[in-house]
């Protein structure tokens, strides 16, 4: 939470609106941001022991986009440690809750940025997603979060998990908000080499031409062995209610996508052993003083990562060690190819291709801690869509008993604007992102601290700043002015 | 199938990661399970199929040869465990073993 | 005597790994200046410290660099090439894996397979064939930070570490185990070094790390498969190169004539003992796992692109020592000195081109100009003096101004100060004496004094002149136009 800094820059942009003439499209809009993404004098610690108390030297490229566009750093949200999980309990600093019901979790790794949007803390926020992690935590929350194309957003200052599938996205209330967001946060910048110059698109823009012709691919192999009967039907339900709109529903068949997931686990893993091996205690962050200096590395490390980061770190440097880098490191590379392969060909024939977003709905805390293999399972359908390298949103689409599911829709490269097209158009026609979870019914304070009460990381906002709340209300008429141009 | 505890210790060493008797093997059966369900990637044949390292088809990304301006030293030092005189500073490498 | 006939029975491999840092204005991947001997820890940024968050963008002049380099040495640059992530803790690399080229089967390093040629042994026959040496790959990585290990009895107490150098652009140039000796060793690496200062790649630099030379040494029976090599590190200049391998060479063939095998194992020169030891911490199995860096993209080199760099290449030095031999007539050992430097290339076209006599401007330079740069350890660039001082000088000479014994006096002053050679003169009154009338006086004391040598040269004592002339020398402090004395004292000598 950064308090000070947070009513300050509000009271700028109020004193600008006051003084009248044109504002950026964020202006005085709070956005918190997923502690994995750099913020500039404020302490980024990727949940993680190992970073407590760092403070970056330089905004991310993300952050800096916000910035200029007028948003209010509100703070910075819990997640598993550097991303890794599905659920937000692998945080250093304590498990975030899911604000529809706190004995479950939020989803992961964006859980923070999921609970704080749900619980109305704040109207927008950055996610960021390697296997599922902003789209699996949105499901989970009854909100809308998007990865965007990889390459679609600047990676510089996201604190990299696996390079080859991060991405930085929206998540927002509505699926207005959520093009607003990313319209910010688009585009090719020259700090990323990967990031790429396709022009972006006027997202809000397009939102209301609905899904008239849109042809729709529903993923026969995302149906089957693992899928909460009513996570199902709420899903296909959600599908005819695209169709009734006059999207054209086909079936597509990707039968690799039971591959994602361990290919997944290799590369993403891999990828992580080299990048998160620079938290060894010389610049910056934790140092267990030792007498030597491999003793210094090891037992810095050792204090400093928790269990699941670890294991993801073992099982990516032997993936890549003599011996074995044919055998798993390359042979998922070429598995990932197939994958990919398989997306674009399907979405030869179709603009959208649908899914769950989760096998279940929103799991209890510690139901899958000491299982990874089964924690795993819960990105089953979201990890495809990394590896393919494709825009894919998750948007409220039902509850059961009470706990969400959500609905996702997968584009073309850079088509993020037919995703949040169809998005929108279904969301609009249906109601279910205008419900609010049972701590929101209560004062303000009541449900943050509900929310955050025992082990939330950051310090509960004891009142959310005064702006905020003014501002999230012209957001709210922005989405409904977005509603009555349809 | 268990990972080989002889092959746990070795990453771990490769990846500076001191685990403690638990951790080794808790992280050999989790691994050895892993391993496992990875293998089932040997279902696909992928014999005439590139590598994705990532999904762009961009190449030859650079910047201009221009020096810009470096991060004050302080700053940058007042984040280190430890320095001395401008220097970073560490302790000693020993090879252990 | 049995031993030098088994001595003389190994043939010497040897093969070069060659660092060079390249001449950009920024690093490999972020805009971090590339200045040598600034403070420490003041030409950092995240990118080079390898923040969290951070990201590598490729210095396109490090590629065009590293192509010049490559079509310079005859390479095949490839079509596309990549970077990886070399894995490995050190405390001077920052991220723990350095982002280097490497050659793993679809993932081919910036070029490969290009040569270049040293004289045969020993052998500098003019206009002669040399040997081409093979050049198996250039690439290029990014450098690391420097550690200064603060000691206390012998012992490290504790380790400093600066990031300055950290990203700094390298290339790494590989050449097959084709070299037979250490001097043929030390030859290839001063033409590649005058190759790399023509194309303005590197400074080449050794005492500043601008060049660095590690070098894998075994012997074998001719004709046998090759012997175990051993890597010898910590060269710092041609001299130590050469050094160091003849001392490694001598080392490996006495483990060898006692029946013994040698060790695989990196050994460090110590210059001043002049011996190479092994450097005794047991080095771990290294696993690299090396994979393709995701952060950045792979470089396509174009037909086009290469066809741009070979245009805008200049005379590369073996052509200039052709040219200098055939057009200017020089020895080929003066060619290879004058080609083994593009400063001094580039002085010794200039001076031509203001003064058009190249063995006179050939002379200075090998001689004189190049026992006083020894002396200094200087390039002639790092000297004040110019090609127009250098032509000045040979001018006055020409001229008859002043005398070849006066120029050897003043070559020094010219070379350190830069002041031009005929101000020189004038200050310290060293023009050499010409006028017809003055000199003449100058001979008719000198006949007058030594009225005996008079005499026996016009007896038929020729010899008697030379004594004569000298005497002139000596009363104008040798100032005295010899050929003009010469003449007069004749004229004077026959009336």
């Amino acid at each position: 939470m950064d308090r000070e800094g947070a009513l300050r820059a509000a009271g700028e942009w109020d004193a600008r609106y006051a003084r009248g003439g044109a504002l950026p499209a964020l202006a005085g809009l709070p956005v918190a941001v997923k502690d994995i993404i750099c913020t500039a004098g404020m302490p980024t610690t990727c949940g993680s022991r190992i970073l407590a108390g760092w403070v970056p030297p330089y905004d991310a490229t993300v952050v800096s986009r916000l910035k200029d566009a007028g948003a209010v750093i509100v703070g910075k949200t819990n997640l598993d440690e550097f991303a890794m999980g599905s659920s937000t309990e692998n945080s250093g600093f304590g498990p975030t809750r899911n604000p529809w019901d706190p004995e479950r979790v939020p989803g992961g790794s964006s859980g923070g940025s999921a609970a704080a949007v749900a619980a109305g803390m704040t109207p927008l926020a950055l996610g960021t997603d390697t296997g599922g992690s902003i789209r699996q935590p949105a499901g989970f929350t009854s909100i809308v979060g998007m990865k965007p194309t990889y390459g679609r957003v600047s990676r510089y200052g996201l604190v990299a998990f696996a390079s080859s599938l991060d991405q930085v996205g929206p998540m927002a209330r509505t699926v207005a908000d959520a093009a607003l967001l990313l319209q910010v946060i688009a585009g090719r910048d020259p700090k990323d080499s990967t990031s790429v110059d396709v022009p972006v698109e006027d997202y809000p823009g397009t939102l209301p031409r609905g899904v008239r012709g849109l042809r729709i691919g529903i993923v026969r192999e995302a149906f089957g062995q693992g899928l909460q009967g009513d996570v199902g039907e709420a899903v296909r339900a959600a599908a005819a209610h695209l169709g009734s709109l006059g999207a054209a529903l086909t079936e597509v068949s990707l039968p690799s996508i039971p591959y994602a997931l361990p290919t997944y686990y290799l590369l993403a893993t891999s990828e992580a052993s080299a990048n998160l091996a620079r938290y060894d205690g010389v610049q910056y962050g934790l140092r267990v003083p030792t007498d030597d200096l491999f003793t210094m590395y090891t037992r810095t490390r050792r204090q400093g990562f928790g269990s699941e980061v670890k294991r993801r770190i073992m099982l990516g440097t032997y993936a890549l060690s003599a011996g074995y880098y044919e055998g798993f490191f390359l042979k998922a590379q070429r598995v990932r190819t197939l994958i990919r392969r398989e997306f674009l060909q399907a979405l030869d024939a179709v603009d959208l291709v649908l899914m769950p977003v989760s096998p279940t709905v929103p799991f209890r805390l510690g139901e899958k801690v000491d299982d990874p293999l089964q924690m795993y399972l819960a990105d089953i359908y979201t990890i495809p869509v990394n590896l393919a390298g494709l825009p894919g949103i998750s948007v409220p689409c039902g509850f059961s008993s009470g706990l969400p599911i959500g609905l996702q829709l997968i584009g073309k490269p850079f088509d993020e604007a037919t995703v949040l097209r169809a998005a929108y158009a279904y969301e609009q026609d249906t109601d279910w992102h205008t419900r609010r979870p049972p701590v929101v019914g209560q004062s303000r304070s009541q449900a943050v601290a509900e929310v955050h009460k025992r082990d939330h990381a950051t310090t509960p906002p004891r009142r959310a700043p005064k702006r905020g709340a003014q501002t999230r209300q012209r957001s709210s008429r922005k989405s409904k002015k977005a509603r009555t141009r349809k | 199938m268990p990972m080989d505890p002889s092959v746990v210790e070795h990453v771990a060493r490769l990846a500076r990661l001191e685990l403690s008797d638990e951790e080794r093997q808790r992280f050999a059966r989790q691994l050895g399970s892993i391993l496992e369900y990875c293998a089932t990637l040997n279902e696909l044949d992928t014999e005439h199929v590139e590598p994705t390292s990532h999904v762009l088809t961009l190449t030859n990304v650079f910047r201009d040869d221009v020096a810009g301006t470096p991060l004050p030293r302080d700053a940058v030092l007042a984040a280190a465990p430890d320095h001395e005189d401008g220097f970073f500073k560490v302790p000693p490498i020993i090879e252990t073993e | 005597m049995s031993t030098p006939a088994i001595a003389t029975s190994y043939e010497t491999v040897i093969g070069l790994e060659i660092h060079v840092q390249l001449l950009t204005a920024s690093k490999m991947f972020c805009a971090c200046p590339v200045t040598f001997g600034a403070p420490p820890n003041t030409l950092i940024c995240p990118v080079c410290l390898g923040l969290p968050g951070s990201l590598p963008v490729l210095n396109r002049k490090a590629v065009d660099l590293g192509l010049r380099t490559a079509v310079a040495l005859g390479c095949t640059a490839q079509p596309t090439s990549q970077f990886h992530r070399k894995n490995y803790y050190y405390p001077d690399l920052p991220k723990n894996y350095q982002i280097t080229q490497y050659r793993y089967k679809v993932h081919p390093p910036l070029a490969i397979d290009g040569s270049l040629e040293i004289p045969r042994e020993d052998n500098l026959v003019p206009g002669g064939t040399g040997r081409r040496i093979g050049v198996r790959r250039v690439h290029l990585e990014e450098d690391t930070g420097r550690l200064v290990h603060a000691e206390q009895h012998g012992r490290i107490r504790y380790s400093l570490i600066d990031f300055n150098r950290s990203g700094v652009p390298l290339m790494e140039i590989v050449t097959e185990p084709e070299l037979r000796s250490p001097q043929e060793a030390r030859t290839f690496l001063a033409r590649l070094r005058a190759v790399l200062q023509a194309i303005e790649v590197s400074t080449g630099k050794m005492e500043e790390g601008s060049l660095r030379c590690d070098a894998n040494v075994s012997l074998r029976r001719p004709g046998a498969e090759l012997g175990i090599r051993t890597e010898v590190k910590n060269m710092n200049s041609l001299r130590s190169v050469e050094r160091a391998l003849a001392y490694e060479v001598e080392r490996q063939r006495a483990v060898l004539d006692r029946g013994q095998p040698v060790e695989q194992e990196t050994r460090h020169w110590d210059e001043r003992r002049g011996i190479t030891f092994s450097s005794r911490t047991k080095e771990e199995a290294q696993d690299y796992r090396y994979f393709p860096e995701p952060d950045l993209v792979p470089i396509a080199v174009a037909p086009q692109w290469v066809a741009q760099v070979r245009a805008s290449l200049p005379e590369l030095p073996e052509a200039k020592r052709r040219r200098y031999v055939a057009t200017y007539g020089l020895p080929e050992y003066d060619a290879e000195l004058l080609t083994s430097s593009a400063a001094m290339a580039r002085f010794f076209e200039e001076t031509v081109r203001l003064f058009p006599h190249p063995k006179a401007a050939c002379n200075w330079l090998v001689g004189d100009i190049t026992a006083y740069l020894n002396v200094a350890g200087k390039e002639i660039d790092e000297l004040p003096v110019t090609p127009a001082h250098l032509a000045e000088l040979l001018q006055l000479v020409e001229r008859g101004a002043i005398s070849g014994r006066t120029a050897k006096e003043i070559v020094a002053e010219m070379l350190a100060q830069g002041r031009r050679p005929e101000v020189i003169v004038g200050e310290r009154g060293l023009a050499q004496i010409s006028d017809e009338e003055a000199l003449a006086r100058i001979v008719d004391e000198v006949l007058a004094e030594h009225t005996g040598p008079v005499s026996e040269y016009r007896a038929g004592k020729t010899q008697a002149l030379t004594f004569l002339v000298g005497q002139v020398m000596k009363k104008t402090r040798g100032r005295a136009n010899p050929e003009m004395a010469n003449r007069l004292l004749k004229e004077k000598l026959k009336s």
